[in-house]
């Protein structure tokens, strides 16, 4: 670690900063408005009703850190355009500089990403490091989401790695309170709080002084919670934000199925009506909304699998932890923890609740760190990094952007596939060549026999993407027309639930096995 | 670290694996060339989200609209009308004026428009026409025009002319040459075809430098039946193969060879115009535009760069002008002419493109601020080999456009691409540079001038969009912006004259950093 690595990271920070300020002109999506309508918010009303306010559709669902952020973010819209803050004029207020603004922040957030990097970066061998930097930071995922889609991931997953940086480092105070933060910014990251919890448990409050040690990090949490929630519980809103933070009015899928078990589920139902009408002449009516106890939102209940509630889907969530959190109550090392939180967040990503596509980041971003370490790792990262890139693409549906979505991935998928064989030593190597011959004498190709990045089972499914694309592309419109436009979506989601399956299991073997 | 760095190069594949970009295997090498092509495209996708040429500026719009027009003109009127004022075709509205392969590449991508949106080519209703989907339509017609055309030539360029380098040598001289962002920015964003003219120029470049000199004529013949302004390339193609054939046993043969393919390449680019003298006539008048004065704009060339003090335009008629234009281009082009005819060489060769585009560029006739391409090209394809010219030409050249690019709105990719272009100066490289023995280069690269010469430049961009100039001067600040440029560009010019005269003899570039492996 040192100037030079500083200069990389630096130059490749440069370039993407670059890229994403090419990206200014492209889609967005509401979640400009809302992050707009957000600024407005926290802005102009007093703290108390920020969680009330309904002046807008776009009412503030994430936790008080994220609120503000937003009002420390309005401090320079206001003094960059008034009207940008403005609750009711400034309302669908897009023009070309509130655009750039607004992008601007979100480059400007991934400032605290770079610096999770570079502390995360920092317990990796050099050649390591820097590809980590590479994976990252290009990450079409990311790009996709925060720099087109537009939301503001960047700088919470900096959060993350400094969190995991510590926690790997054996500083747990420090990193139980990056992640206590990190929760207190978006929610969706609880999802880590067992294994967090566990783990502290068990390798922090330990010793002779471990009711003093758990003392120490429970107040430390409690007082980042109450940093937090202090000043709207003192203003008794506490059960209004709570409403906003989790509100299970909404089905268990996103309108666009996340590529996650319930996409597999809802499409085994479906079928499973047509067989019922098709075959024995059964006619399922489907439920009524009743059925579900009102929790239906963009979501049209089962007609012959058994229904899911929140229940259902959060014993399933922490049944599939389970083994991951028996592990780290058995034998809690720093250097399996990373490995659990990525696992914990597939978990959450395959059985949790109304989950998005875009949340799959949470299991990409965090496993790169792991990537770069192992061959099996690189090889599913490969993988699942494909996978979720590739369901994130019904996110930009304009044909603009696609030329784009379709080079960003193929590009990043090349670049990582080269970088990978080069530092694991996959390929085969010219015998004349004088850089494959010292490449060899490498400690990374130890190994006699080598796996090949890119398996026949992954090869074979990843070549179906291909198919599954250009069906959704060119034969579909072509036979279908303009009718039926969700079965590509459908298609593309429950493909790519499969690949999600495929990993998951794959790092249940991986959880179970070390 | 600065210390673990010197010593870590030696043996950067063996103790301590640093960072080099990840290619051993043939395979690996071939992904690497793709990647680097991937990002150039994925450059200029993004390039094309940003607004082009007088978006929705009616009624004349701007380029975008001159290449529209020309494919429905192309597409809905009979060859032989292509280039006649008639009543569908108003040549007062963005009439033809690029040669006739512009007119059949329009016609091409006028039929596929056709075909997906015929309401953006239909003849006469469609004038003006701009919507989300058209745009995404035309933006492909560049975007694949630069595929098919720019990005192979680019490849058979360097694998060619670069053959005995070592791979990241390689990969550098493709960024550079596929990277240098004024092309993608009047391409992508401005909106016009240069990849496929200075494509073809590239190509037929990279026949000669391989001693294909039947087939650098047909390309580079083709290249100027697609824009004119290749011409600028003429004294260099002319005089290289001359000595060429001066050298062989029978030159006259030669020659004769040569001018044929030249000749057979015009009458088939031609062919529809040539049924009379009056038809060809009519089609060469379209190409020569003396109507349009010495330049346009703001142009960072010596008649533009010194109107401050002496005010060409208002001493001398526009026919004493062009003359003087003309015997001013030709003197400055000589040089360079003399020194191929008499010893040609691939470097000289390169060189003298160089040098005998930018004579046209200062001080031919009717000049524009996008014709710095063509000097920009010979000097990307000398990458490896003159990279104090690179660093400098490139950032003035893009500059000199900043007047252009900012009436298009252009602003943003302008900084972007240009940032871009200095980071990628600073890649981390496992190869250094051939360095010439030569003094000319040291100066180049002395820190203090290169500093003085960006602030210079940074106080001209403050100045140019923060400082409302006096109302009598509206234009003072792109005056000054134009002559430091031009200022630049000049000493660029005699630098690389002089380097064409001490080019070593002929012979095939070779990597100097072999030893560092």
């Amino acid at each position: 670690m040192g100037a030079a690595d500083l200069q990389y990271l630096l130059w490749l920070v440069g370039i993407a900063t670059c890229v994403k300020v090419l990206l200014v002109p492209a889609y967005h999506s509401t979640d400009f408005e809302v992050h707009r309508h957000w600024l407005a918010i926290t802005h102009s009303l007093p703290l108390k009703e920020w969680y009330s306010d309904e002046s807008s559709q776009w009412t503030l669902d994430y936790p008080p850190f994220f609120a503000f952020f937003e009002r420390f973010l309005a401090i320079f819209a206001s003094w960059f355009d008034p009207q940008i803050v403005d609750l009711v004029n400034g309302q669908n207020y897009a023009v070309r500089s509130v655009v750039l603004f607004q992008r601007g922040t979100v480059m400007a957030a991934d400032l605290v990403l770079y610096w999770g990097l570079w502390e995360i970066g920092s317990g990796l061998s050099r050649m390591r490091r820097r590809i980590l930097y590479l994976v990252v930071i290009f990450s079409p995922g990311l790009l996709i989401v925060d720099h087109i889609h537009f939301q503001y991931n960047g700088f919470l997953f900096g959060i993350l790695f400094l969190s995991l940086a510590a926690m790997r480092d054996g500083n747990d105070l420090l990193g139980g309170i990056y992640f206590a933060a990190l929760v207190c910014f978006k929610h969706l990251f609880a999802i880590a709080g067992p294994i967090y919890f566990v783990y502290i448990l068990r390798h922090y409050c330990k010793g002779p002084q471990k009711i003093a040690r758990f003392c120490i990090m429970a107040s430390a949490v409690i007082s980042i919670v109450a940093l937090a929630f202090g000043p709207f519980l003192y203003h008794g809103q506490m059960p209004q934000l709570m409403k906003r933070l989790f509100p299970f009015g909404r089905g268990l899928c996103h309108a666009y199925w996340a590529p996650n078990v319930w996409a597999l589920y809802s499409t085994g139902d479906k079928s499973a009506t047509v067989v019922m009408r098709k075959l024995f002449g059964v006619y399922i009516d489907r439920p009524k909304a009743g059925l579900t106890g009102g929790l239906v939102g963009d979501f049209t209940p089962y007609a012959v699998f058994p229904q899911i509630t929140p229940i259902v889907s959060a014993i399933l969530v922490i049944g599939s932890m389970m083994p991951c959190l028996v592990q780290a109550w058995r034998k809690p090392v720093p250097n399996a923890f990373i490995r659990w939180v990525v696992y914990t967040f597939t978990c959450g990503f395959m059985f949790g609740w109304h989950v998005h596509e875009k949340a799959s980041l949470h299991m990409v971003i965090p496993f790169s760190v792991l990537a770069v370490e192992r061959l099996e790792d690189a090889r599913a990262f490969l993988f699942l990094s494909v996978v979720s890139t590739y369901s994130l693409f019904p996110l930009l549906f304009e044909s603009k952007e696609y030329p784009i979505k379709v080079t960003l991935l193929l590009l990043y998928a090349l670049v990582i596939w080269l970088n990978f064989s080069q530092l694991f030593g996959t390929s085969t190597k010219d015998s004349g060549d004088l850089k494959a011959k010292a490449a060899s004498n490498t400690e990374l190709n130890v190994q006699e026999t080598v796996k090949p990045l890119i398996g026949p089972v992954e090869g074979a499914y990843l070549g179906g993407i291909m198919v599954i694309e250009i069906y959704g592309q060119c034969f579909h419109p072509l036979f279908f027309g303009g009718s039926f436009p969700f079965v590509p979506l459908m298609l593309t989601s429950v493909y790519c639930a499969l690949g999600m399956t495929y990993y998951w299991l794959d790092q249940l073997h991986m959880v179970l096995s070390s | 670290m600065a210390e673990e760095d010197e010593t870590t190069v030696r043996h950067a594949y063996k103790e301590s694996p640093s960072w080099s970009w990840p290619a051993t295997t043939s395979m690996q090498r071939k992904f690497s060339f793709g990647a680097i092509c991937g990002f150039a495209l994925l450059l200029r996708m993004m390039l094309s989200l940003q607004p082009y040429s007088g978006a929705g500026v009616a009624p004349k719009y701007g380029d975008y609209e001159a290449q529209r027009h020309w494919m429905e003109i192309t597409v809905h009127t009979p060859v032989k009308e292509w280039y006649v004022n008639t009543t569908n075709n108003d040549l007062r509205y963005w009439g033809l004026d690029y040669p006739p392969l512009t007119a059949y590449q329009s016609w091409i991508h006028g039929r596929i428009i056709h075909a997906l949106e015929p309401a953006a080519v239909a003849l006469n209703t469609s004038r003006g026409h701009e919507d989300a989907r058209s745009k995404f339509l035309m933006r492909w017609t560049v975007l694949s025009s630069d595929i098919l055309v720019f990005f192979p030539a680019a490849l058979a360029f360097v694998s060619l002319y670069y053959k005995l380098a070592i791979f990241e040598e390689q990969a550098w001289a493709l960024s550079m040459i596929l990277l240098q962002p004024a092309l993608i920015l009047i391409d992508h964003g401005h909106f016009q075809f240069n990849c496929i003219s200075l494509g073809l120029a590239a190509g037929a470049a990279a026949a000669v430098v391989s001693r294909h000199e039947l087939v650098a004529c047909v390309l580079y013949s083709l290249s100027l039946n697609h824009k004119q302004m290749s011409a600028y390339y003429a004294p260099a193609f002319f005089a290289h193969l001359l000595g060429r054939c001066i050298q062989r046993r029978s030159p006259v043969f030669g020659v004769v060879k040569l001018g044929i393919m030249v000749l057979t390449t015009f009458t088939i680019c031609w062919w529809p115009f040539l049924s009379s003298r009056h038809s060809a006539l009519q089609v060469l008048n379209r190409l020569a535009p003396f109507e349009r004065g010495l330049y346009e704009d703001y142009v960072a060339n010596f008649w533009c760069g010194t109107s401050m003090l002496i005010k060409w335009k208002q001493l001398f008629s526009v026919p004493v002008l062009a003359r003087l234009a003309l015997g001013a281009t030709i003197t400055a082009a000589l040089p360079s002419m003399v020194q191929q005819i008499r010893a040609p060489s691939a470097r000289g060769f390169l060189l003298a493109m160089l040098n005998s585009s930018f004579a046209f560029y200062f001080f031919s006739f009717q000049v524009h601020e996008k014709s710095v391409l063509l000097p920009l090209l010979p000097a990307t394809l000398l990458a490896l080999e003159e990279p104090g010219l690179l660093q400098w030409l490139v950032p003035y050249a893009v500059v000199s456009m900043l007047p252009l690019l900012r009436r298009d709105d252009l602003v943003l990719p302008y900084f972007a691409l240009l940032a871009l272009f200095f980071l990628l100066l600073k890649c981390p490289r496992h190869f250094e540079y051939k360095i010439a023995e030569d003094k000319l280069i040291k100066i180049f690269r002395a820190p203090i001038l290169r500093n003085c010469s960006l602030a210079g430049a940074a106080i001209l961009h403050l100045l140019y969009f923060y400082v409302q100039p006096p109302p009598r001067y509206s234009f003072l600040f792109e005056a000054f912006i134009t002559s430091y440029c031009f200022a630049h560009f000049l000493v660029l010019f005699i630098y690389a004259n002089c380097k064409q005269w001490y080019v070593p003899g002929d012979g095939q570039w070779v990597s100097s950093s072999k030893k560092i492996n």
